[in-house]
């Protein structure tokens, strides 16, 4: 589900472009997910900030049912991952036609990020001092 | 979750949230009058009205009570699914859900205080039948008198006393709703 | 009183057409697109993310876009967009520890686990103008090594001796300002969750002024981080926890003068600023301020700096508020002024006449 929430919505699109029947039972809508941090990043919680956030659930005619929170204000990204997710329960071709080439193209990127993040590593040296 | 808590809620929430909306501002502000809900398909046993009703009052920050025969699994799953609302004990509660005798005692419930007089609950009673007539209503947003079938007067003139502080009263019955805010006065024909 | 004005209405139409041909200013330059504001000006996208409180990138470019390039502008359009959003519930707290760092340092340690990394920064910059940039051109892919892992947390090494304060995790829920008025006295959680919005500036002036003395806490950066962190939420209608999606924060943890007592050796004491995005002036700012702040907790002395005064700081460090209020003295006081004006005169009057009956 966090793959899906976090796909690039026209990337989503182009995987998975056509969806099967479905009714809505809730959304698809956008709002407001009030993000938390912890006081000295490992206590007490507080409220940092809201983040925008779209949400979607819908009944395939099988009766399986889907759920989807994706970040952003995009209702079709919301409604595609919310029928996925439906899919999915049933039909696991959709792994390896949408969920793999999503993962592997979050993993190059983060991969390539990570990569130019430790190009910037400082190696120190400690100078020896004269009395030692 | 069960897929029957699922369904039911608004198809088109803006529209039918804002209609839903007024009909439950027209009651309050005329109480006795009865004023149609439409929209909500609430799991049974909730009524149609007190299921809009909810889907426009309730939300991830208003703890909600269920009373009674109301507090079934499909109702307590169809209001965290829609509305989000916390369900809690009847003190804490900013609104409540229930049929007359399984909200008893309505001491219980929040009255505001005098700084904050909107901290208050606000009762959705379930009634097998709403019609007007029965106890005599007199008050703001009244012209002179109106009459509606209360369950009893007693506690609504108790509940009278306190104000500005005090509970506020929707009652329900199918898809008709009425108000009968803090302020109104009540006598028994 | 007020006074209705009437035949205003045309001139704010023209007002408004005009202001929209000066956004767009001289049509044969080309337009920016949303993507360009977003990914080229991605640091006020940020500011406009933070102060506004609502992370949204695309959401912030527009509002940049449409308030000219006025920030504080752009924060406000944010600010009344997320008002109407419908809240659909609050994440778990994120895991900071986690993040995928893109940048991290120490002024405490050197030799840290996980390294010094700079990551995309300014500090080593000449802060000379590049006459390059004024030309279009692609820049060069930059340079890659061995990928960077999570990297331990720079006060868990003080905190494994003893020698930092303890910060106890509790699932507590915080208040939250913008559900219900602020009150004071305001807790920890509370005051964080205003700085974190606050405006930048005025959260810098703020940690300067201690720095320069005035509620000195003598600070170092213990660790400095930014990168991806995941948020994850808890849908009921699941029964466990998913990840919505992923933000960028800037993270900074200080350590500060040390204290002791009766009960308590001397240990180090914390400050923490958190900011959406990559934003590390304010996020050092944040920080600084925070543990002014603590001084009762603490059981500091209040040395009356405008820093330790939380009424002070929380009550004006929201620019949308400050913008408000003070721009609103521009808007027709004309019958406010008519009444001071009668007063002045009616006061010279009296004067007058004193003076002449004394001569």
């Amino acid at each position: 589900m966090g793959l899906l929430a976090r796909a690039d919505a026209t990337r989503l699109a182009a995987l998975f472009p056509d969806l099967p029947e479905h009714a809505l039972l809730r959304g698809p809508e956008t709002g407001a997910v009030m993000v938390r941090g912890r006081q000295g990043g490992t206590g007490a919680p507080f409220n940092l900030g809201e983040m925008s956030v779209t949400r979607c659930s819908v009944q395939l005619a099988s009766g399986a049912v889907g759920h989807a929170h994706v970040q952003g204000r995009d209702k079709a990204h919301a409604r595609r991952a919310a029928v996925i997710d439906a899919l999915l329960q049933g039909d696991d071709s959709l792994r390896a036609t949408v969920l793999k080439p999503l993962a592997e193209a979050e993993a190059a990127r983060r991969q390539a990020r990570a990569a130019k993040a430790g190009a910037t590593k400082v190696e120190f040296f400690t100078m020896v001092r004269g009395e030692d | 979750m069960n897929p029957i808590a699922m369904k039911g809620g608004f198809t088109d929430a803006p529209v039918q949230s804002a209609q839903n909306f007024r009909a439950l501002l027209s009651a309050l502000s005329q109480p006795g009058t009865l004023v149609e809900m439409a929209g909500a398909e609430p799991p049974a046993p909730l009524s149609p009205a007190a299921g809009a009703a909810a889907l426009v009052l309730f939300d991830g920050t208003t703890p909600v009570h269920l009373a009674g025969r109301l507090d079934t699994p499909d109702l307590r799953d169809w209001i965290t699914f829609h509305t989000g609302a916390p369900l809690v004990a009847a003190e804490q509660a900013m609104f409540a859900l229930g049929h007359w005798d399984d909200l008893q005692p309505v001491t219980r419930f929040a009255i505001g205080t005098p700084e904050y007089p909107d901290r208050a609950a606000t009762l959705i009673v379930e009634m097998p039948d709403l019609t007007p007539d029965g106890a005599t209503l007199r008050g703001p947003g009244i012209d002179g008198e109106a009459t509606l079938s209360l369950p009893e007067t007693r506690a609504f003139q108790m509940n009278r006393a306190l104000f500005p502080l005090g509970f506020d009263t929707y009652l329900t019955a199918g898809n008709r709703i009425a108000g009968l805010p803090r302020s109104t006065l009540v006598e028994a024909v | 009183m007020y006074v209705a004005v009437k035949g205003g209405e045309r001139a704010i139409d023209n007002a408004h057409a005009f202001l929209a041909e000066e956004r767009r200013g001289d049509p044969s330059v080309p337009e920016l697109s949303l993507a360009q504001i977003r990914e080229q000006m991605a640091l006020a996208v940020n500011r406009v993310m933070a102060e506004g409180s609502l992370y949204d990138p695309d959401l912030a470019a527009l509002a940049i876009k449409q308030a000219r390039g006025d920030l504080i502008e752009a924060i406000f359009l944010i600010r009344a967009y997320r008002t109407t959003l419908p809240r659909l519930g609050h994440s778990r707290p994120i895991d900071t520890g986690a993040m995928a760092a893109v940048r991290r340092v120490s002024a405490t340690y050197k030799d840290l686990p996980g390294g010094q990394v700079l990551g995309p920064t300014f500090d080593y910059t000449h802060r000379l103008i590049d006459f390059a940039l004024a030309a279009e051109g692609e820049a060069p892919e930059a340079p890659k090594a061995q990928p960077l892992g999570p990297v331990p947390r720079v006060t868990g090494f003080l905190d494994r001796e003893g020698l930092i304060e303890a910060e106890p995790a509790s699932d507590a829920t915080p208040r939250d300002l913008t559900r219900e008025p602020m009150e004071l006295p305001a807790d920890r959680a509370l005051r964080l969750q205003a700085l974190a919005r606050g405006d930048e500036g005025f959260v810098l002036s703020l940690a300067y002024s201690s720095q320069r003395g005035y509620g000195r806490t003598h600070p170092f950066v213990g660790e400095l981080r930014i990168g991806e962190v995941a948020v994850e939420m808890d849908i009921p209608e699941l029964g466990f926890a998913v990840e919505i999606g992923e933000i960028t924060v800037t993270e900074c943890e200080t350590v500060n003068q040390f204290m002791g007592s009766k009960t308590q050796p001397p240990q180090f004491t914390r400050g923490y600023g958190l900011v959406f995005g990559q934003s590390e002036r304010k996020a050092i700012s944040m920080s600084l301020v925070d543990r002014a702040l603590r001084w009762e907790e603490l059981g500091e002395e209040n040395t009356g700096a405008p820093v330790q005064d939380a009424e002070f700081v929380l009550m004006h460090s929201d620019n949308i508020q400050a913008t408000g209020f003070l721009e609103h003295i521009k808007l027709p006081h004309y019958v406010d002024f008519q009444s001071e004006l009668e007063l002045v005169r009616k006061m010279r009057r009296e004067a007058m006449a004193g003076r002449e009956a004394a001569e």
